[in-house]
């Protein structure tokens, strides 16, 4: 029996069993592909996306278990409009292989719904779960900063 | 803009268009052109092989693998620097694999004689007239560090000429002499103001031989030398970028492998319950493992787990005690290599004092964000296969064996990776692809390894025992015998690139530790091989160095320590009479972190380590937190001649010692009855947000070369970082992952 989930602001029908994690239903069901695969064991934060405007690991929660409005990287901004938080990640270059930016930015836009204002160990403590094997932390930390209007 | 899908594969068709009739002026070092890959449709122009234009603009081909390093934005900003483009207009692509598009730099590293940073200017010559073989071997390599000094003047030559050859349409057009007209911006202009956009002259100029050039001075730069907006930066902040496991042609199939753990045969399996499970299309027998082609990747991911499987024996001993122990006995063969012996190693001299140590290292592996996949699709016409790698002229003719067609029918795109540090430089994920999807003709499908599978299929950096022997007298060393043990890197990847390894000694596993730019008077360094040592290791982000700068650069130390000198001192003195821009990182760092004065609690270590041509200094600052060690802050100066984009720079001496750091803080791959041990990031962890240290970044332009950027950060970070912890502790830790004897504060 298919499955009703609402992705940013769009309704599908899915036809996969329930327990297919959501991560595989974004990318191999609708497509959306700015969503990534890293470890499948919430060890990672690539498939971080938002549930109500939670951020969660896709790769941790199962079709049959999806208790609200999902939204994605592709739903926070485009290359023509982009997010205030993506803009901030532009003007810092942040990204090297880029990989890990979207778990990253959809991490750091519910830190910032929550904490307008994050202190260091406010980042420290929300972003520690997101892996960045380019090393791209002092910069996300500055585009953080910048999104929330603390640039010094 | 000029699509991947309308280039063709690899041969130009001479003479089939007005158009770009042969014209590769990207063979400017050498005499013959390579043929320019490029083949036009509709209105587009190749003026050469790099440079593509039509109705809409320019399009640049930075035919170098785009693995986070940002080499595509700076090979694009050389040619656009001459061909005066401006930098919002500027459109890149990969472009397919073709002999044009070799690498000259990377043979010219394997050249014999003196250390690179001792060359003179004749040997970095001989070195360009190497890489002609890079060019007939078709080398189209990403690696060694080696993109800039690769594209460095070959670049801005291919711009300036395909920006003469406009100028000469102009002209022709306008009836002027060229020498009046001027370029900006994309357009010739005539000294009325008359402004001819490019993409109006392409066709025309595509007529005009391009002619001997002169590069610009750096003076009149305009795009080189400053930090650009990355071309790839938009998209990868809005999830857009399409890396290869993003590949979606109509009709996709996933499909998830399992290969054996001990490298080894597959005695049998079986597929009963994964045949039923859901979505499941196909079981593969692949001989030496098993695959499962579904609707979806976790689907298959599931099915693929369900199979049982019968693996045979491994083909090197069987527990990572048994490795060492063979590594060990390398000891007691005869060296594979003594690159350096200068003076006299063997004597004490009299008075000095002696200082031995030995040091260990595990093996690594690469992990990066982006599991291995690739994606293929065989049909009556071809094949298609969509891989992020580093070597795409030796992937296509490997997944065109793989397939049982011909090479000249495969379209390979090389798309941006998720990573690689070394690991894409492989072909083993492409061809596993293709032999997979040989199961299911006509169908496009994708093979993504599951991180276990990537984790535990590794090419590892391979595990090392650095044995030192050293004197220091007057408070300076004046004996160095450094010897280091391990399996030969380079031979086993040449050998599964070109079916063959040529012998000779392994330059490759020695770097680092003969190649130093200190002056010591007796200085002996050798390597030996463990010669029957099957374990399956591969190129790792600064590959030897990576061993070889902690058992250097730490063993330096020691002997610093014994001999009663501040640690910094020791080395500017023994780097100045040898080579200047070495003391000068070292004596960026100094100033940078107000070394020797730190703050109370903390202890702070120094490390130089000079690889791929770039002499890079680190000063690492710990701090004890109750028990547990925080690695405060860092500071870090790396001379690579010219700094072409100074932001990028930054990003990868940072990125670069992040790497470093990961791996000597937890990085340690372990072997017990034949198999990997860890499986995923819980037991193969890195350095995290919470353990960043602010780092401070310093670029010189002293050395008159131009140097890479990509690798050199790697090898100072673990030696600096175990320095410090000396410093603060008055432990001397002598094998890495640290974590074995230190707790890091999370
Ligand atoms: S893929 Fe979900 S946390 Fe890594
Ligand atoms: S940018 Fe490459 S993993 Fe974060």
């Amino acid at each position: 029996m298919p499955t009703s989930i609402t992705v940013n602001g769009t309704a599908h029908e899915v036809d996969l069993p329930s327990e297919v994690p959501l991560l595989w239903v974004l990318r191999d069901a609708l497509n959306l592909t700015g969503t990534k695969y890293g470890c499948g064991v919430a060890a990672c934060g690539a498939c971080t996306v938002q549930i109500d405007g939670e951020a969660v690991r896709s790769c941790q929660v199962p079709l049959g278990d999806v208790w609200g409005d999902v939204t994605t990287i592709e739903g926070l901004g485009t290359p023509e409009s982009l997010a205030a938080i993506q803009q901030a990640w532009v003007d810092h270059q942040v990204a090297q292989c880029g990989y890990c930016q979207s778990g990253q930015i959809m991490q750091a836009a519910a830190l910032l719904a929550e904490t307008p204002q994050p202190s260091d160990d406010d980042i420290d403590a929300a972003m520690s779960g997101n892996l960045c094997r380019c090393g791209t932390y002092p910069r996300i930390r500055a585009a953080i900063k910048a999104a929330a209007g603390m640039e010094s | 803009m000029a699509s991947i899908g309308k280039i063709a594969r690899r041969t130009f068709l001479v003479g089939a268009a007005a158009v770009a009739g042969g014209v590769a002026v990207g063979a400017w070092y050498v005499s013959r052109p390579a043929p320019n890959p490029l083949r036009p449709e509709g209105d587009e122009t190749a003026l050469n092989p790099f440079v593509i234009i039509d109705g809409e603009g320019v399009t640049l081909v930075a035919p170098r693998a785009e693995m986070g390093q940002g080499t595509q934005t700076t090979w694009a900003a050389l040619l656009a620097e001459e061909m005066d483009l401006a930098w919002e207009d500027v459109r890149v692509i990969h472009g397919p694999p073709a002999k044009a598009y070799y690498n000259s730099a990377m043979m010219a590293e394997s050249l014999p004689g003196p250390a690179g940073y001792a060359r003179s200017a004749l040997q970095h010559k001989l070195g360009e007239m190497a890489g002609v073989i890079g060019k007939v071997m078709e080398m189209q390599v990403t690696g060694g560090s080696t993109a800039m000094k690769d594209g460095y003047e070959r670049m801005r030559a291919t711009g300036a000429a395909a920006r003469e050859m406009l100028k000469a349409a102009a002209a022709a057009r306008l009836d002027l002499d060229a020498g009046v007209l001027t370029t900006e911006a994309g357009a010739v202009v005539a000294p009325d103001g008359t402004r001819l956009p490019y993409t109006e002259l392409a066709a025309e100029a595509a007529g005009f031989e391009p002619r001997d050039v002169l590069l610009r001075e750096p003076s009149e730069w305009k795009l080189l030398g400053r930090a650009l907006p990355r071309l790839d930066m938009v998209a990868k902040c809005t999830g857009t970028e399409t890396y290869s496991i993003d590949t979606r042609p109509e009709g996709l199939r996933y499909a998830a492998v399992r290969m054996s753990p001990r490298r080894g045969a597959m005695r049998g399996f079986d597929a009963e319950e994964a045949e039923g499970m859901p979505g499941v299309e196909k079981i593969v027998d692949l001989g030496d493992g098993v695959a499962v082609i579904a609707t979806n990747t976790w689907l298959a991911q599931q099915a693929v787990n369900a199979i049982e499987v019968d693996w045979g024996p491994a083909a090197y001993p069987e527990t990572t005690g048994a490795i060492f122990d063979e590594i060990e006995a390398a000891f007691d063969l005869d060296p594979d290599s003594t690159l350096r012996d200068t003076g006299d190693a063997e004597t004490l001299p009299e008075g000095a004092q002696e200082v031995t140590a030995e040091y260990r290292l595990p093996f690594l592996a690469h992990a990066t964000m982006e599991p291995l996949n690739a994606t293929a699709w065989i049909t009556a016409g071809g094949l298609e296969v969509w891989s992020g790698n580093q070597i795409p002229t030796f992937v296509r003719d490997a997944c065109a064996e793989a397939a049982g067609v011909s090479a000249d029918s495969v379209t390979l795109h090389t798309t941006p990776m998720g990573g690689g540090f070394g690991r894409r430089g492989e072909l083993d994920f492409s061809v596993l692809a293709v032999r997979v999807a040989r199961a299911l003709p006509n169908v496009p499908v994708m093979t993504t390894w599951s991180r276990e599978e990537d984790m535990t299929q590794d090419f590892y950096r391979p595990g090392a025992i650095g044995r030192m022997r050293g004197a220091v007298q007057d408070g300076t060393a004046v004996l160095l015998d450094a010897s280091v043990a391990g399996p030969s890197t380079a031979r086993q990847a040449l050998n599964r690139w070109t079916g063959f390894a040529p012998g000779g000694p392994d330059k490759v596993h020695v770097e680092g530790l003969w190649n130093q730019p200190y002056a010591i008077p007796s200085y002996r360094a050798r390597g030996y091989i463990a010669p029957d040592l099957q374990v399956p290791v591969g190129f790792w982000r600064s590959v030897g160095n990576s061993y070889n700068g902690f058992i250097f650069e730490s063993f330096l130390d020691e002997m610093a320590n014994a001999a009663g000198a501040d640690p910094l001192d020791f080395r500017v003195q023994l780097a100045e009479p040898e080579w200047d821009p070495a003391a000068r990182v070292l004596e960026a760092v100094r100033e940078m972190s107000g070394w020797p004065d730190k703050p109370e609690g903390t202890g702070r270590g120094v490390a130089m380590c000079y690889s791929f041509g770039t002499p890079v200094a680190c000063v690492i600052e710990v701090a004890d937190e109750e028990g547990e060690i925080r690695i405060a802050r860092a500071w870090m100066a790396a001379d690579p001649g010219v700094a072409l984009d100074p932001g990028i720079i930054e990003q990868q001496l940072a990125g670069g010692l992040v790497y470093g750091l990961s791996a000597a803080m937890t990085g340690e791959i372990t072997f017990a009855d034949g198999a990997v041990e860890q499986r995923n990031f819980p037991d193969y962890d890195a350095l995290r947000m919470g353990q960043m240290p602010r780092v401070e970044v310093r670029i010189l332009e002293r050395q008159t070369h131009i140097s890479g950027i990509g690798e050199p950060g790697t090898p100072p970070a673990a030696p600096a970082l175990a320095n410090a912890i000396f410093d603060l502790t008055g432990e001397r830790h002598r094998e890495l992952p640290l974590s074995r004897a230190v707790r890091f504060a999370t």
